[in-house]
């Protein structure tokens, strides 16, 4: 009995000794931030898509055209100083700003540039599509993009886009510059250095990226010898950590000096901390539900209608979606150049019921919601379930993960999809692409790539008024159809949009500078100090 | 003739039938049984647990699925005895709901693994030989799979839902049990009255369900109450990964997960489902133990 | 059965050598069926391989390119001997979550599993046992009833409820503990990874200070997986010892005069010793599962994490080779604690 109390007390005593270590501050040069990054598949900005990885090359490359903190309503040149656009809209040559270095000192030359959107189009990955819709193939890219002499590049496009279209997407992750004689050092079999670029960087942006373990860490490096000045913070570091709880967790103890995926219940749970700020940013991703158009009820268009009148829209939106989602209803999100900010829709039951009842469905029908397995959408979901049965809409929910949900959509195996939707670049023809324009609805033609595709819908007078707001060339008359069709699909297609996010981030007082702009890759880390 | 009371002829020293001599067994065990404190407080938990499972809807004072979205993550209180979640339900009424989902879960994992395994067990144990070779390398092909994995593997590849996550779960567990079953039949195997009943003409099929699978009945319960904690948890754990039941069903390792982000502020939302997984594994695990005692007293503890 | 046996017509071998030939066979078997489930589960998977690496914004051709590029055309069994080939070189494929061969992963990943679940079976042996001991020996009395409750909790109790609670209230209460996840960031990467269990890494490097950031990290984890052991194996310590103090031989000497503690420790746990070594070979086994749920809570990088993470990827590669990883290590420990069973015990014969 006596040993095992003094076993006991020297089991304490250890556990005493050995706890009384854990350090929490985080030390003055280096910036942590806690965020889900199980996203991240690859470094190659040929590659990259997803929404984290989008953000950290935004960081390491430097781009054709780009937007910057100071001022993200504004497109700039980022590697190229200048740009002249030919009388036919078609050809745009730019010139490259002299003295920019790569990290790894070799100079930023126009062969460069030219180089890296070639090998864009010639690995031909997820995000070629948004410079190959240009007319761009592996065959004739040499010949579109080529650099006439040291410091120009020369561009031209054979589809019919607005030359402002083509600035915009060439702000997009696919126009980063990356360093050709490093990556092509690396070369295997004339990958083009793909696969080791997967892994590592060759940039010319603020940041050079130090370590990436996958699920675990992201170390970024500040580029003292960046164009806009030495980075406030001398290394940045992405910690993973996929539940917001204990992102809270270590935020409030100050293991982390920032948590980018904190849900509003626990935005409101820190309100007390006075250690703690949190800041809104609006951001593009749209929160909707598609219904396919193929089912025979929900194809009917008095149906998708009604649905529109059952959400209620205000309730989600000022309880658990407080704060982090706001009311939105046009496919385009608030806040960028051509959105329809209109709220055309509230909860009228009796309104939606007459509807059912003119489609033939008064007593209603079953179907099955499939959604997201992360927060919100299980919430949202419920709720959409209990607004649909007032209008006799029996709705069965199945969450499921991102992999295992798309490859249905996909295929048109859904009901409805309630799902999530950010823009793959910034200019109103990326979602518009995807909302109301079909090229071929046929399920052999696979056009995945547009939500009108997956949700079996196509309409005359949508496609054609995409098409002709991608070319126009007049930018006023360009907005306007904009504003048109956005409310063109506000009262026909299968859309319900329901919220645009605003993205809440927690951070320690002492931290100052962080950016974070509409798109999901406008966030930017060069300015962050900490006091 | 005198009458009878009920338990003079269930204490009877001899009895008349065969009936009678079963009803007597049941009791014997049961007196030994009732002399077990810890073992009567397991059964009290799980005979608890099916009447509030068969009273839920008598009992709860909602569905549990109706959201209230401004009545959301009350504290435990007057008016709900353990709080409200995060849409406004009643915690209390959802884990009264939960029960029946629970009594489910363990009702048809039953139902599956504890045939297969008597069967398979038996067959292989009677029959030897390739038989036995072949059923047993099947058997440990299953038992080398680390359960929990497997069930989740099992689960992604079927689709989330609650009677997938019951198929994995079945799978992953009947193994054991072909075990048990064919120790008992390789014991039996050779005994006098299977040889009777051989040189009687009865089929394999016939002594294998009449006379053998009776015999190896008692070690296949006792251990499947033992093993069904371990099925409650392994069930919890798949609905806490979003592998189980789906929203809005009110599965309490599910409602852990949905709950976890709450912890903070809210902390009764993930921690009352947590108890009464805990309340019922307990239940389990102290009838298991109890039921061991009375009928394999040699294995102790 | 312990004579020559008739493996075929006229063909009569030692009985040794078909005793090792069948274990070896039965591996073999055993392993085939492992990988054989596994890799049917895999292709049968609803969530999408090609979509896992090219995105749901992938166009059909860039789709098409992907799809060919993994075989996934060719019919499944074609797909499982490529494999199986593969897999017999020590190539496990490449893991689309990291970029990296799966092989490598699991050799980062594997060590802080092993870390944890040691760590938790040592404070399992060294907690449990003697709690067994004291339950056994004062059977009846207030303290047997505690140990017996302790030990019913702690097989009860949903480990990711344990483990959160646990968080909230040593973490964030109390802070005597830190946080979850295996070392705090900037401590990254700078200790060498020698053998990959960090508290010995940092311990031979000299560098206390992530030595003991370390433990700190480990120990929450530890207990929780450990409670679990311990429960076990206090569990049945109690009843072996039970056991052996109801024999004769401990009446004879008590009555010899051999003070109690003697009679205890020196004469009935010597016996229960080596069945405890079999438990705790099955403890040990079982908790390599148990962390898949411990690692999930705790953001602990093991190999319970990697095989979640990459099911919900639908990495399929990571998730074959992590499985039979974990499979092989399961099976021979268990293999393992069968063997030093039937050494001891002269009556399973």
């Amino acid at each position: 009995m006596k040993r095992i109390k003094i076993m006991l007390l020297g089991f304490a005593a250890a556990l005493m000794l050995v706890t009384g270590a854990s350090q929490a501050a985080t030390p003055k040069n280096t910036f942590v931030l806690a965020k889900d990054i199980a996203d991240i598949i690859t470094m190659d900005p040929a590659e990259v898509f997803e929404l984290t990885t989008g953000e950290i090359i935004a960081n390491i490359y430097d781009r054709i055209m780009m937007f910057e903190p100071e001022d993200l309503q504004s497109l700039v040149g980022g590697v190229a100083e200048s740009w002249e656009v030919s009388k036919d809209g078609k050809t745009i040559t730019f010139k490259v700003r002299s003295g920019l270095k790569f990290h790894s000192g070799n100079p930023v030359r126009a062969e460069d540039v030219a180089w890296s959107l070639q090998r864009v189009v010639k690995l031909n990955k997820t995000p070629a599509f948004i410079v190959t819709q240009f007319g761009w193939s592996a065959d004739n890219v040499d010949s579109l993009v080529k650099a006439t002499d040291d410091s120009h590049v020369q561009i031209t496009i054979t589809e019919e886009f607005s030359p402002g279209l083509v600035l915009n997407a060439l702000s997009a992750g696919i126009a980063s510059v990356v360093d050709k004689e490093l990556v092509m050092s690396h070369e295997k079999d004339g990958d083009l250095g793909y696969e080791w670029l997967k892994s590592n960087s060759a940039g010319s942006g603020a940041f050079s990226l130090k370590t990436w373990k996958a699920n675990e860490i992201v170390t970024l490096q500040a580029n003292a010898g960046y164009r806009h000045g030495k980075p406030g913070m001398e290394r940045i570091i992405f910690r993973h950590v996929a539940e917001p709880s204990s992102q809270r967790l270590l935020l409030e103890k100050g293991d982390i000096d920032m948590a980018r995926n904190l849900t509003p219940d626990q935005v409101k749970g820190i309100s007390g901390n006075s250690d703690i700020a949190v800041d809104g940013h609006p951001k593009g991703t749209i929160v909707y539900m598609a219904a396919n158009a193929g089912h025979p009820i929900l194809g009917k268009q008095e149906v998708v209608q009604a649905m529109r009148h059952l959400v209620d829209y205000d309730s989600m939106a000022n309880s658990f979606l407080a704060g982090q989602f706001v009311v939105h209803q046009a496919f385009w999100p608030a806040g960028l150049w051509g959105a329809l900010e209109t709220i055309p829709y509230k909860q009228d039951i009796a309104k939606a019921k007459s509807l059912m009842a003119s489609a033939g469905h008064a007593d209603g029908f079953e179907l099955t919601i499939h959604t997201l397995t992360n927060s919100p959408f299980p919430e949202i979901a419920q709720s959409v379930q209990a607004n649909l049965a007032k209008g006799g809409i029996k709705a069965n929910i199945v969450t499921l993960e991102g992999k295992t949900l798309w490859p249905k959509y996909r295929a048109r195996e859904h009901d409805i999809i309630l799902a999530r939707w950010s823009p793959d670049y910034v200019d109103p023809h990326s979602n518009a692409d995807a909302f109301a324009n079909n090229p071929d609805n046929r399920f052999e033609a696979k056009k995945t790539g547009h939500l009108t595709w997956r949700n079996a819908w196509s309409d005359d007078a949508s496609n054609k008024l995409a098409i002709m707001a991608r070319n126009e060339l007049d930018l006023d008359k360009r907005k306007q159809q904009y504003l048109e069709l956005q409310a063109m699909l506000q009262k026909k297609g299968p859309f319900v949009i329901m919220f645009q996010q605003n993205e809440q981030v927690a951070r320690r007082k002492n931290i100052k500078g962080f950016v974070s702009g509409s798109n999901f890759d406008l966030v930017f880390y060069r300015n962050v100090t900490k006091q | 003739m005198t009458t009878l009371t009920v338990r003079d002829w269930l204490l009877a020293e001899v009895p008349h039938s065969k009936t009678q001599a079963r009803c007597q067994r049941i009791f014997i065990s049961w007196l030994a049984f009732k002399r077990n404190p810890v073992a009567m407080i397991g059964l009290l938990i799980i005979i608890s647990l099916i009447a509030v499972a068969l009273l839920a809807p008598w009992i709860t004072a909602s569905d549990a699925l109706e959201l209230d979205l401004a009545n959301r993550l009350q504290p435990p209180g007057s008016e709900h005895w353990l709080g409200t979640d995060e849409l406004g339900r009643d915690i209390l009424d959802r884990i009264i709901w939960g029960s029946r989902i629970t009594l489910y879960i363990v009702g048809l994992v039953s139902i599956i693994v504890v045939p297969i395994g008597l069967v398979i067990g038996i067959v292989a144990g009677y029959i030897g030989g390739w038989v036995d070779t072949f059923l047993m390398r099947l058997t440990d092909i299953f038992l080398a799979f680390p359960r929990l994995i497997l069930a989740m593997a099992l689960v992604a590849a079927l689709g989330p839902g609650l009677e997938n996550a019951v198929l994995a779960i079945a799978l992953t567990t009947w193994s054991p049990f072909a075990r048990i079953a064919r120790a008992e039949a390789l014991t039996i195997r050779n005994s006098d009255f299977i040889l009777a009943a051989r040189m009687q003409g009865v089929s394999t099929a016939g002594i294998l369900s009449r006379h053998v699978a009776p015999l190896c009945m008692s070690s296949v319960i006792v251990r499947l109450t033992l093993d069904m904690a371990g099925i409650i948890l392994t069930a919890a754990g798949l609905g806490f990964l979003g592998l189980g039941a789906q929203p809005p069903t009110p599965e309490w390792g599910a409602m852990i997960s949905l709950g976890r982000q709450y912890l903070i502020d809210q902390w009764w939302v993930p921690t009352m489902p947590g108890i009464a997984i805990l309340v019922v594994s307990l239940g389990f695990n102290l009838l298991g133990d109890g039921l061991r005692d009375v009928f394999d007293p040699k294995s102790g503890g | 059965m312990a004579s020559a046996e008739a493996v075929g017509p006229g063909l009569v071998l030692p009985p040794k050598l078909v005793k090792v030939t069948g274990v070896i066979a039965s591996l073999i078997l055993t392993f085939i069926g492992l990988t054989a489930i596994t890799f049917t589960i895999g292709r049968v998977m609803p969530a999408d391989p090609v979509l896992a690496i090219v995105g749901d914004r992938a166009s059909q051709e860039v789709y098409d390119q992907v799809f060919f590029q993994l075989g996934l055309d060719q019919p499944i069994y074609v797909q499982y001997f490529k494999y199986l080939g593969q897999l017999l070189q020590g190539d496990l494929g490449t893991s689309i979550m990291t970029a990296q061969p799966v092989a490598e992963d699991i050799l980062r990943f594997f060590p802080a599993t092993l870390e944890l679940a040691t760590v938790a079976t040592l404070l399992g042996v060294f907690v449990g046992i003697p709690m067994g001991v004291l339950a056994a020996v004062n059977q009846g009395r207030w303290i047997d009833h505690v140990v017996r409750i302790i030990g019913l909790i702690g097989y009860s109790a949903p480990i990711f409820w344990l483990g959160m609670i646990a968080i909230l209230i040593f973490y964030f209460k109390l802070d005597w503990v830190a946080g979850p996840g295996r070392l705090d960031v900037f401590y990254d990467s700078i200790v060498d990874p020698v053998s990959g269990i960090l508290i010995l890494d940092a311990a031979l490097a000299g560098e206390w200070d992530i030595f003991h950031n370390a433990i700190a990290h480990l120990i929450l984890p530890a207990s929780i997986l450990g409670t679990f052991a311990l429960a076990y194996i206090a569990r049945m310590t109690r009843s072996f010892m039970l056991d052996q103090l109801s024999q004769e031989y401990i009446l004879t000497a008590r009555v010899k005069g051999i003070p109690e503690w003697r009679v205890i420790w020196g004469h009935a746990f010597r016996n229960v010793l080596v069945q405890l070594i079999t438990i705790i070979g099955l403890t040990y086994a079982s908790l390599l599962e148990g962390s898949v749920l411990t690692e999930t809570i705790f953001s602990w990088p093991g190999i319970g994490l990697y095989i979640t993470n990459s099911l919900f990827n639908n990495d399929m590669n990571a998730v074959l080779g992590g499985t039979i990883v974990v499979g092989v290590c399961f099976v021979g420990i268990n293999m393992l604690s069968d063997l030093l069973y039937k050494l001891v015990d002269p009556r399973v014969r």
